[in-house]
């Protein structure tokens, strides 16, 4: 498929995203104007500028990160499928999903992790820790500060000590927040 | 005024800024990993629906009015409902347009403007001048409104606007002009067009005091203000009208209020105008439509059909802030008119472009 720009929807396609991401067909049409109408200027894929044109979205901390997961790595356009695959994450979860459905606990940790670990290469460092720091605070607290906070939540979830935090360990730390709820929005019918 | 196409119903939301720490860590609890799933959320949510960029898309009716142009997601549901659309195609385009002769009369109510305006601009400044310029504002607009074939109700006459003060109006088209003053004549505040507009604007000026600005004087706001104020504190001109949003919204919200009007220390009368959907969507999309494409659109719908609330006049209160007391008055425009009180700026549809550029 890749990156086929197509200003319409077929049916195949929808029963295809059906099936992939479990989302009905009229929340995917919905969706579709959706992606369409942020689409400016109609070339049936988005950049990273239509996303950021979203007022509440350019205002969170988080903005470049959440965007860089509808990117498939050094890719610049998101057709409708991706962006379908990446929401699909976020379908509320159950007792009854699936491990290898995109909207399960794991693949929701999976996108958080994500976030964190910028050079994906499945471990979060330090430095990634302050990173992440930096964008949630800003320049309110000095940098000490910041290392000080990023040293301590590394050694509460290091538990072998390589000064990284696996996916493994990250589950752990992350096994008292209710990711089903947080991690879920509420699509309506 | 939620449409029946919402896709999310949203739980993180980040509208009001001074929220946004709260979402983050309180400074006296310790940082969890799991803190930026909050934001995670919240932006995801931005992504699938924001306040912002559905209020300039027209808005969506839950029964068909047989305009396909408020149709968005056409689906073929029986030969009855098409031959009948066909039958209000060939209404709205070989009857009522030619026949209630929209155009003529729209034609005609601009002659008339000027056939007795005309008169009116050669008189020097006198009492019977200004009457005379009362009643020929009134009968010209009420002329030009039959040509769109508006219907209009007013509420609460009793708050009709005076001399010596702003009136306020959320903005949905420049028809909001016309509608507001086929009731009583008001001076409004414009930029110097070139073109056929503005020729009529000067013209229309000569007969009645109106604000004009050239474009470079727009920017400098304290000499908008001070014109704004020069023209209120002389009684005999007529009130001023002001939309405050800056721009054409779809008419399902009111969007910030720029708080400029709301500085000037006079009394301020705020307008509440509802357009009914059902009959034609008035709503001006300016990037997709120019204005004789949006006059001709206009024309074949079944007719404007809108409501007018006068509100009682505000005043800006010694201990609140032009900001405050523009939201103030936004809200009570809002609940008169059955509108979402939205704290986003219009502007962002236009300024959008910049913040891209970072």
């Amino acid at each position: 498929m890749g990156s086929k720009a197509s200003l319409h929807l077929r049916e195949e396609e929808i029963e295809a995203i059906q099936q992939e991401t479990g989302f009905q067909s009229n929340q995917i049409i919905r969706l579709f104007s959706r992606f369409t109408s942020l689409d400016k200027e109609q070339n049936g894929f988005l950049t990273r500028d239509d996303f950021m044109r979203i007022p509440e979205l350019a205002i969170n901390p988080l903005a470049d990160r959440i965007v860089d997961a509808f990117f498939n790595g050094g890719e610049e356009h998101v057709n409708f499928r991706q962006f379908m695959r990446t929401l699909a994450n976020f379908r509320p979860s159950s007792a009854k999903t699936s491990e290898d459905s995109p909207n399960s606990r794991t693949n929701k940790l999976k996108f958080v992790f994500s976030l964190y670990d910028y050079d994906s290469d499945g471990m979060i460092s330090k430095k990634e820790l302050l990173q992440i720091l930096k964008l949630l605070v800003g320049a309110n607290i000095n940098q000490d500060q910041l290392s000080h906070i990023a040293e301590r939540t590394l050694l509460e979830s290091d538990t072998n000590n390589d000064r990284h935090i696996s996916f493994e360990e990250f589950k752990t730390v992350m096994v008292r927040t209710e990711i089903d709820t947080k991690m879920s929005v509420r699509f309506l019918d | 005024m939620a449409t029946s196409e919402d896709i999310i119903e949203k739980e993180n939301s980040i509208n009001r800024l001074g929220s946004l720490t709260n979402c983050v860590n309180e400074q006296h609890k310790n940082f969890e990993l799991s803190d930026v799933v909050y934001l995670v959320k919240s932006g995801i949510e931005a992504v699938i629906d924001d306040e912002v960029t559905k209020r300039f898309r027209a808005e969506e009716l839950s029964s068909w009015n047989l305009l396909t142009r408020t149709n968005f997601h056409y689906q073929f549901i029986s030969i009855r409902l098409s031959l009948l659309w066909f039958a209000g195609v060939v209404l709205r385009y070989c009857v009522l347009l030619p026949l209630s002769n929209r155009i003529l009369v729209t034609c005609f109510a601009l002659t008339w403007l000027f056939v007795t305006v005309f008169p009116l601009t050669l008189m020097a400044d006198s009492e019977f001048k200004r009457k005379a310029a009362y009643y020929v504002n009134l009968v010209a607009f009420r002329i030009i409104c039959r040509g769109f074939s508006a219907v209009v109700d007013y509420h609460d006459k009793e708050n009709m606007p005076q001399s010596g003060g702003i009136c306020v109006a959320n903005h949905t088209t420049t028809l909001d002009v016309a509608i507001l003053m086929q009731d009583r004549p008001y001076a409004v505040l414009g930029q110097i067009h070139g073109g056929f507009l503005g020729w009529m604007m000067r013209t229309l000026s000569k007969a009645t005091k109106h604000v004009w600005f050239e474009r470079s004087e727009v920017r400098d706001r304290m000499f908008v203000s001070k014109r704004i104020m020069e023209h209120v504190s002389d009684e005999r001109n007529f009130p001023v009208l002001l939309f405050p949003e800056g721009t054409c919204i779809n008419n399902t919200s009111v969007m910030m209020f720029k708080k400029g009007s709301f500085e000037i220390p006079t009394t301020i009368y705020p307008v509440a105008i509802k357009y009914n959907p059902w009959f034609g969507d008035a709503f001006w999309n300016s990037s997709k439509h120019s204005m004789v494409q949006y006059l001709l659109v206009v024309m074949t719908s079944w007719a404007i059909v809108a409501d007018v609330w006068y509100l009682p006049a505000m005043k800006r209160q010694p201990d609140e802030n032009a900001m405050q007391f523009a939201e103030r008055v936004k809200s009570v425009i809002c609940r008169r008119g059955g509108l979402v009180d939205c704290i986003w700026d219009g502007q962002l549809k236009r300024m959008a472009r910049v913040l891209s550029w970072k």
